[in-house]
């Protein structure tokens, strides 16, 4: 997974041509007598600073192309490195398995706990088994089953949130798109154990958020969270998607931004470049960052629990008395 | 010279009533009202005495915030609370201030809810009314705020809350500030629930998107008026994805009782006494020892 050759975006464009052209220089110094390891060199240190100027330094969009970057580890990707016997559970009891969302439990640290998240596919054939990581109602509601049944077992709950919405289809309207959205922010905000909700790629819209009323919401660095996408936002604003770019740095959807705007806990700061550059070394940041928020929130009472994600929600938004 | 042109003259004024001017073909601005699915014509004051409920077609126009307090509360008991809350413009969007201010001008609201107490049929709620007249009824800081502070007076109070429901869903100009307005009044509602108290949506057209996925579709009772539009995802975005023409009674009231998803749909005209009846019917101590 991580050695997999990587898709490259736009914006690294002048990184892959530097490292194309010292690749062609070792490989012409190997054939021929001729000395070019003082290029090399300098190049080498060239390519350095330019990784840390284009990494350092992205732009919102640029944030966004990694967040959707198709080797992005997934939920699935993460949980073996993070936790351990993961048992993957499934069904609403209602009506269906909706494989865009999984769930189980798993042990962190020694501690049970629920795992919840969306899922993508990774290849075509996945990417419609899972509907592309966008639910039906089936699956907010196996989430809220699971959530329930951490709350009777007094496990923490941890939702991985990776999705571009909830998916606007006619069988998920019939059997209560709404319904089931609205449902899980209600029911989450009862919750009586600790409540973790982690960014991991797009968080988009109301989708996303029925899996986010948590008592810490944390964003990896390459996040995104946004009541529409960029592309929607510039088709609605200015009725031009081509303007998605400006609409990505208009919004504030990045995990910066997010905690600049105080809705967000912590920032979980990724392998430069992305997490798909390093899914195992990224895990452990996104195991360090856990470890961090439920040693804030484990010894939080269950009336304590609600209380402090009553304050969290009820401080959010700007306006002037 | 003089008779000559006193000829013409007289002709010009014999033809000239016979085209009439405009001033006389204009009615004062608002003394009719013509019903936007029907294009039936009554007396404006005879519209509200109606409820807004075309005669002809039994279309349910649109109402302003005020119209609906007339409507459902028990005279003069009605006080609007958080008045004075300001909408900010958190993201920079330009223009976005001065539309909020025309709104509000074009409406007399602060923002797209107004929210008080009053009494239905005697008896005391705290009631939330969105108005699609401001801002397509969309959910920004503001609305989210008022809302929740609504919930909390309901529940301070322990009075039951009804919401009625008008929107397009979050509004994009506060962007992710608007998308978590849906998990604060969540939170609040929570709380109100939690104390036994009674939640009644109505959901009136438009209820769509983040409005519809949040507040709007879990009350205790969840009723709508006939023929409203409610949904999640938008029909042209649904018929894009799937490729396939919808229903033509897709996201009506009608389609989501039919559907499961509505305990009723309720005419305008039974709207207040079925709120009262509902209401009377959640008196606590129904249970001697509930």
């Amino acid at each position: 997974m991580a050695n997999k050759a990587q898709k490259s975006l736009p914006f690294e464009e002048p990184l892959i041509q530097l490292r194309k052209k010292i690749t062609e220089l070792k490989e012409y110094t190997q054939n021929a007598e001729v000395d070019l390891s003082a290029e090399i060199d300098s190049l080498e240190a060239r390519l350095e600073n330019l990784e840390i100027e284009i990494y350092e330094d992205m732009k919102p969009w640029d944030r966004v192309q990694v967040a959707r970057h198709p080797n992005r580890p997934t939920t699935l990707d993460y949980i073996p490195y993070v936790f351990e016997d993961f048992i993957e559970l499934h069904g609403d009891r209602l009506y269906g398995d909706d494989e865009a969302i999984v769930g189980g439990i798993a042990s962190f640290k020694g501690q049970p706990v629920t795992v919840i998240g969306h899922q993508r596919g990774k290849e075509t054939k996945e990417n419609v088994r899972r509907n592309f990581g966008m639910p039906h109602p089936e699956g907010y509601r196996k989430a809220l089953r699971l959530m329930k049944q951490a709350e009777k077992f007094k496990r923490p709950i941890i939702c991985l949130i990776d999705t571009k919405g909830a998916y606007p289809g006619k069988a998920a309207e019939e059997r209560g798109q709404s319904e089931a959205i609205a449902r899980n922010l209600v029911e989450m905000a009862g919750l009586e154990v600790p409540v973790i909700s982690i960014v991991i790629g797009e968080g988009g819209s109301g989708g996303a958020l029925a899996l986010g009323v948590g008592n810490h919401i944390l964003m990896l660095e390459n996040s995104t969270f946004s009541v529409i996408s960029p592309e929607g936002a510039a088709s609605i604003l200015w009725k031009d998607s081509a303007l998605a770019q400006t609409a990505a740095e208009a919004m504030k959807i990045t995990a910066p931004d997010l905690l600049e705007m105080g809705i967000i806990e912590r920032m979980i700061p990724e392998i430069r470049g992305g997490a798909h550059h390093n899914p195992v070394k990224q895990a452990e940041f996104l195991s360090e960052a856990i470890e961090k928020s439920l040693s804030e929130l484990n010894p939080l009472n269950p009336d304590g629990l609600i209380d402090q994600r009553y304050n969290k929600f009820k401080a959010i938004g700007v306006f002037t008395e | 010279m003089t008779m000559i042109r006193d000829i013409f003259k007289r002709n010009r004024e014999r033809n000239g009533p016979t085209i009439p001017s405009k001033a006389a073909k204009d009615v004062p601005e608002g003394l009719m009202f013509k019903c936007p699915e029907c294009k039936h014509i009554v007396l404006t004051k005879e519209m509200a005495k109606l409820q807004k409920v075309c005669q002809k077609c039994d279309h349910h126009c649109k109402m302003t915030a005020q119209e609906r307090v007339e409507s459902l509360m028990d005279k003069d008991t009605f006080e609007s609370i958080d008045d004075h809350l300001k909408t900010g413009n958190p993201l920079g969007f330009p223009g976005y201030t001065e539309k909020i201010e025309a709104d509000s001008k074009k409406t007399g609201l602060n923002e797209a809810v107004l929210t008080g107490t009053g009494k239905i049929d005697g008896q005391p709620v705290v009631a939330a009314i969105m108005d699609s007249h401001f801002r397509m009824g969309s959910m920004g800081s503001v609305v989210g705020e008022k809302i929740t502070r609504a919930v909390e007076l309901a529940t301070a109070k322990g009075y039951p809350f009804v919401i009625f429901t008008a929107s397009g869903g979050a509004r994009m100009q506060e962007g992710v500030l608007s998308l978590m307005q849906m998990a604060k009044t969540s939170v609040a509602l929570k709380r109100h629930s939690n104390e036994g108290l009674l939640f009644i949506s109505v959901l009136t057209h438009p209820t769509t998107g983040g409005v519809s996925a949040s507040f709007a579709s879990v009350g205790d009772i969840n009723i709508a008026e006939p023929k409203a539009l409610i949904g999640f995802a938008g029909r042209r975005v649904i018929e894009q994805t799937v490729r396939e023409k919808l229903p033509e009674d897709f996201q009506t009231a009608e389609f989501l009782l039919a559907h499961g998803q509505l305990d009723a749909v309720v005419h305008r005209h039974n709207m207040q006494k079925t709120l009262s009846s509902l209401i009377r019917l959640h008196t606590k101590g129904a249970v001697a020892h509930g």
